[in-house]
């Protein structure tokens, strides 16, 4: 049966996660990836790609021994963006952790069955820039002829449906540093709702370029920490701003009934989404969380869960002073204070924007397999009076009680997955 | 310049946009075919050789070119004849 004549049912189906794939600042990996976040480890570290002795920002949170090359080749190395080289990448490995190196198609599933959701915030920053330089200095006539397939939103979702043939659904999300959650839960719900039975989900960054690092810092949004190591210190007093990341994370999400019909290893289960809008303002959080608040509740509804199912908030935890004390106060307004252990990635990831949600989520599944939570990397105390109970210092034990994983995007935006253990 | 100073110049510039065996790009090459250069490839090449040769192709004359050689043709109309 082709997609196109497959009905969209009010059956809903569970949705499970069997394939996973990562390209971080702490590891290309999930198990690399895993012991560094038990360890706490910051990996902020001097900026790579560029010279910043004139810039203001000396140092990010790199997806280090990546090479392109050796993964597309020469040509397609140099005609996709780092953005979309990282998120192809991802996906690669998810999609081959769970159905093999011949992908859904190798598995005898119907390739019109099959789609993509990859979500960003910018898409491919570091060739825009580039180009606009080579216009600048010698005009139209020498800007590539790659640059608008290299710089687009959706190259991403449109590469990883190339690569493995994939007919089905696919779109882009682009609501900056809730991308990646929004594109795991709208693919969720694709195949919840029997619109795709195979769909790959996740996000990708490729941001640290000059201007645009130049760009966040001049709104406020960076941290001025001279120490990288202590720099990204999301819900901390003493935090002063984030930590730029780069990297991609993706999801093979299928249908529960076939995926244990096919025996497929079940790393998780997509329990619920919330997604909402502050309706406020461009960059900034209402006091209080309200929009917050109002996403994890939408989300535990969807999920059919109380607040006090849930055994930890893999927070979105940025480490700037707006969106940490507005998390804070979301949290504790729907588990009460010190209700439930939260912990956010970001001290060691650094904020990989529209990569964020979707490495966050292998993340939840990881604490949900190893039945421990991550520590806060450099969180020490909070400011007076915020009463949530931050994972710090070490591990935590963990019963295998479902996640909420939040994002929260400017313009707004705000996406949390509640995530299950297989 | 001769016709084979022409192709090791354009020769290069495909070597460094498509990422072949330099032995492949031969004049009979199909670039399409044989050394899987798409338009934007073509573009690209045209572009570096554009530069390396200080001479300007524009687009419409490119739409015909199939085969190294046709490349060939046209960039040698481009350039003052050899003595």
């Amino acid at each position: 049966m082709s997609g196109a004549s497959e009905p969209v049912t009010a059956t809903r189906r569970r949705v499970v996660v069997t394939g996973v794939g990562l390209r971080s600042p702490a590891g290309n990996d999930v198990d690399t990836m895993w012991s560094t976040l038990l360890e706490g480890r910051a990996m902020a570290a001097p900026i790579e790609a560029w010279s910043t002795a004139e810039h203001p920002v000396k140092y990010a949170c790199e997806v280090r021994d990546f090479d392109p090359v050796e993964r597309f080749g020469h040509k397609e190395a140099r005609r996709i963006d780092r953005a979309g080289q990282l998120g192809v990448a991802a996906a690669g490995d998810a999609v081959i952790s769970a159905f093999g190196e011949g992908g859904p198609i190798g598995a005898g599933i119907d390739p019109a069955r099959c789609g993509v959701v990859g979500g960003t915030g910018i898409g491919g920053l570091a060739t825009l820039e580039e180009q606009i330089g080579v216009y600048l200095e010698r005009g139209p006539t020498r800007v590539s002829p790659l640059l608008v397939p290299m710089m687009m939103a959706n190259a991403t979702a449109g590469l990883i449906g190339i690569e493995w043939r994939l007919n089905g659904p696919n779109l882009c999300v682009a609501t900056a540093c809730a991308a990646g959650s929004n594109s795991i839960g709208e693919a969720a719900r694709l195949v919840r709702e029997g619109a795709a039975d195979v769909m790959v989900a996740g996000g990708t960054e490729a941001s640290i370029t000059p201007v645009a690092t130049a760009a966040f810092w001049r709104m406020g949004a960076l941290t001025s920490n001279p120490d990288p190591l202590v720099a990204s210190r999301p819900f901390d007093a003493a935090r002063d701003g984030f930590v730029m990341g780069e990297g991609a994370a993706f999801l093979v999400l299928v249908a529960r009934e076939a995926a244990l019909a096919r025996g497929a290893t079940i790393w998780g289960e997509i329990l619920g989404y919330g997604r909402t809008c502050d309706a406020y303002h461009i960059t900034a959080p209402p006091d209080g969380g309200a929009g917050a608040a109002a996403c994890m509740l939408a989300a535990l509804d969807d999920a059919g869960l109380e607040p006090a199912a849930v055994g930890h908030v893999n927070a979105h935890g940025t480490s700037t002073p707006l969106n940490d004390a507005a998390e804070a106060a979301a949290v504790t307004k729907v588990f009460g204070a010190r209700g439930v252990p939260v912990t956010s990635a970001k001290g060691v990831t650094g904020h990989l924007v529209g990569a964020a949600g979707a490495v966050e989520a292998v993340a939840s599944l990881l604490a949900l397999r190893h039945g421990q939570v991550p520590p806060t990397a450099n969180y020490e105390a909070a400011e007076e009076g915020v009463e949530i109970d931050v994972v710090a210092g070490a591990p935590r034990p963990l019963a295998a009680a479902p996640v909420v994983s939040n994002s929260f995007g400017f313009g707004g935006h705000n996406a949390t997955l509640v995530l299950g253990a297989a | 310049m001769n016709r084979d100073q022409v192709l090791e110049v354009l020769s290069e510039a495909i070597v460094s946009v498509i990422g072949c065996d330099p032995a492949a790009v031969t004049p009979e090459a199909h670039l399409a075919d044989d050394l899987e250069a798409d338009s934007l490839a073509l573009v690209e090449v045209i572009m570096a050789v554009e530069d390396k040769l200080d001479i300007t192709v524009p687009e419409e004359e490119l739409k015909d070119v199939r085969t190294v050689g046709d490349a060939l043709d046209v960039l040698q109309g481009k350039l003052p004849a050899s003595p």
